[in-house]
């Protein structure tokens, strides 16, 4: 045929194949992305999703600093065994505000996606400074300096504007009050009444750690306390076609 | 320089290209390989026909099987709910103390529960239910919130000192370090060492007793064996949550301790809170 003929000129000509190699990789990559953006079952409306509070952000900072989706996934896969055993299965919109998502690919640990309110502040405490001590058969390496690093929330606000600017809906309200709520999330007997205004009541509001002072543990523990809780299932009806 | 070779009777063409006089066989690929790309063309398209794939405007092509990975979960999960309803319908229906009289509803009660434990349980309570420091032995005797299945349900729904839940148990032991002086406490630490016949300094554990008569014993009692209304523990049988050696217990006085166990009835379903009570139960310590 005449026209493979013409793909003689390709492979003699280093530049053209550069050109048309990298053509056909955009062609293919907008068929496989661009329609993620507009088809309506990507991310499905649901009720309950809110931006992470200061100190959950932060949490997550440390989460992704420490390499935890290296073994831990948060990702319930729409398979049986799964839901029973985590929940149920994740929802796109569910890692809508996670910049980066936090998905993962393996599971030396269990999938993280709903661990929020499944075990007590204290035996997050317990495990992180030694896993074996509550879970024998763990390989999980120890945590315990998390809980004597302190932190004050200085540059959370600038981490909420950056994720602000890839499209977090923070407002400026909360971006203002950034550093006040990250330290009135782990205090209870602080003044956390805006925090609630504007995250909502259900935000944990407690003492993670246990210890008087603002360490990364409070702020690891927050994050891990809140983790796929917000989706309101009550008044989720699946898309059927996914 | 070694010499290009001629080219001999019954070799295949060349491309025709040469490089440097350096020229290239022109050997067909292989059938075998031919025929699977060739497959494997075949196979997209029949594919894409059959299963979702192809983007539209604002949705995908659902394709013809109607293949949908969150039907099939739930089919899965309606299908194993269906097949265990009437196991589970009785297990609700049957009062608490007469699920122990039919064997085979025991039966079911307690490998269904078993899997709850493994499941939710294990990762606080130990694999074996035998606990952790801090997390309760739910294979002996000592129950600090009641050990009858009723008592058991009761704590597993609700769980025990959480935000969560308005039915929660409730008691918090308080932080005697800024109550007593610090000679009171190593004197009281030493009355409740004794109990349990530790080694103790025999004038400190004697002047802890009116100290623990003051402050401890409205909750752990006279006698300090504790009381299940308030989940007090029991101090006189050797068995620690949080260790019973001098530096645990001057902790545990000084700051107090407050174990939380989440409500479960938010997460599992009536017959399975029911189903790992009955397991629970039946493991060694159950009243």
């Amino acid at each position: 045929m005449a026209i493979l003929d013409k793909h003689k000129i390709l492979e003699t000509n280093a530049t053209l194949l550069l050109i048309f190699s990298f053509l056909v990789v955009t062609i293919g990559g907008i068929v496989q992305i661009t329609p993620l953006f507009y088809l309506e079952n990507t991310i499905e409306k649901v009720e309950g999703m809110r931006p992470y509070t200061p100190l959950e952000m932060a949490g997550r900072e440390i989460y992704i600093r420490e390499g935890c989706y290296t073994c831990h996934s948060q990702m319930i896969r729409p398979m049986r065994d799964e839901v029973e055993r985590y929940g149920h299965y994740s929802l796109a919109a569910e890692s809508m505000y996670d910049h980066p998502f936090q998905w993962g690919s393996k599971r030396t640990g269990p999938d993280l996606a709903r661990v929020g309110g499944r075990y007590s502040d204290q035996w997050q405490m317990d495990h992180l400074r030694d896993p074996q001590s509550v879970v024998p058969e763990s390989v999980m390496p120890k945590y315990g300096f998390l809980e004597r690093r302190k932190i004050d929330g200085r540059y959370i606000g600038d981490i909420m504007a950056a994720n602000a600017v890839v499209g977090t809906p923070y407002t400026e309200e909360m971006l203002e009050n950034a550093v006040a709520d990250f330290r009135a999330q782990a205090d209870p007997d602080s003044d956390y009444d805006g925090l609630l205004e504007r995250y909502g009541d259900k935000v944990n509001v407690r003492n993670f750690d246990g210890q008087p002072e603002l360490t990364e543990a409070d702020a690891l523990i927050a994050y891990l306390q809140m983790l796929g809780t917000l989706v309101d299932f009550s008044t989720f009806t699946p898309d059927a076609s996914r | 320089m070694s010499k290009t070779p001629e080219k001999q009777p019954g070799d295949p063409n060349t491309t025709g290209h040469s490089w440097d006089g350096i020229e290239e066989f022109d050997n067909p690929m292989p059938r075998w390989w031919l025929w699977t790309f060739y497959a494997t063309i075949v196979w997209a398209v029949i594919y894409t026909i059959m299963y979702p794939a192809w983007p539209l405007v604002q949705s995908a092509t659902a394709g013809v099987l109607g293949w949908s990975s969150r039907e099939i979960v739930q089919q899965e999960m309606v299908a194993f709910e269906e097949a265990n309803a009437p196991w589970n319908a009785k297990l609700v229906e049957t009062p608490l103390d007469d699920i122990s009289k039919d064997p085979e509803l025991q039966q079911y009660a307690v490998n269904a529960g078993g899997a709850v434990f493994r499941t939710w349980c294990a990762q606080c309570h130990g694999s074996g239910a035998q606990g952790a420091p801090g997390f309760p032995n739910l294979l002996d005797d000592a129950w600090l919130w009641g050990g009858t299945l009723d008592d058991i349900v009761t704590t597993v729904s609700y769980g025990i000192r959480s935000e969560e839940s308005d039915d929660t148990r409730y008691s918090e032991m308080p932080a005697f370090g800024e109550i007593l002086e610090h000679d009171e406490i190593t004197q009281v630490v030493q009355y409740v060492m004794s109990l349990t016949n530790a080694q103790t300094d025999d004038a400190a554990a004697q002047a802890g007793k009116v100290v623990f008569e003051d402050n401890c014993a409205s909750c752990h009692g006279e006698d300090g064996t504790g009381d299940v209304f308030q989940g007090a523990p029991n101090l006189t049988d050797a068995i620690w949550l949080y260790g019973g050696d001098e530096e645990a217990l001057t902790e545990t006085v000084t700051n107090s301790r407050f174990g939380v166990m989440p409500p479960w009835d938010t997460r599992l379903t009536e017959a399975q809170i029911r189903a790992v009570s009955a397991y629970v139960h039946q493991l060694g310590g159950g009243q």
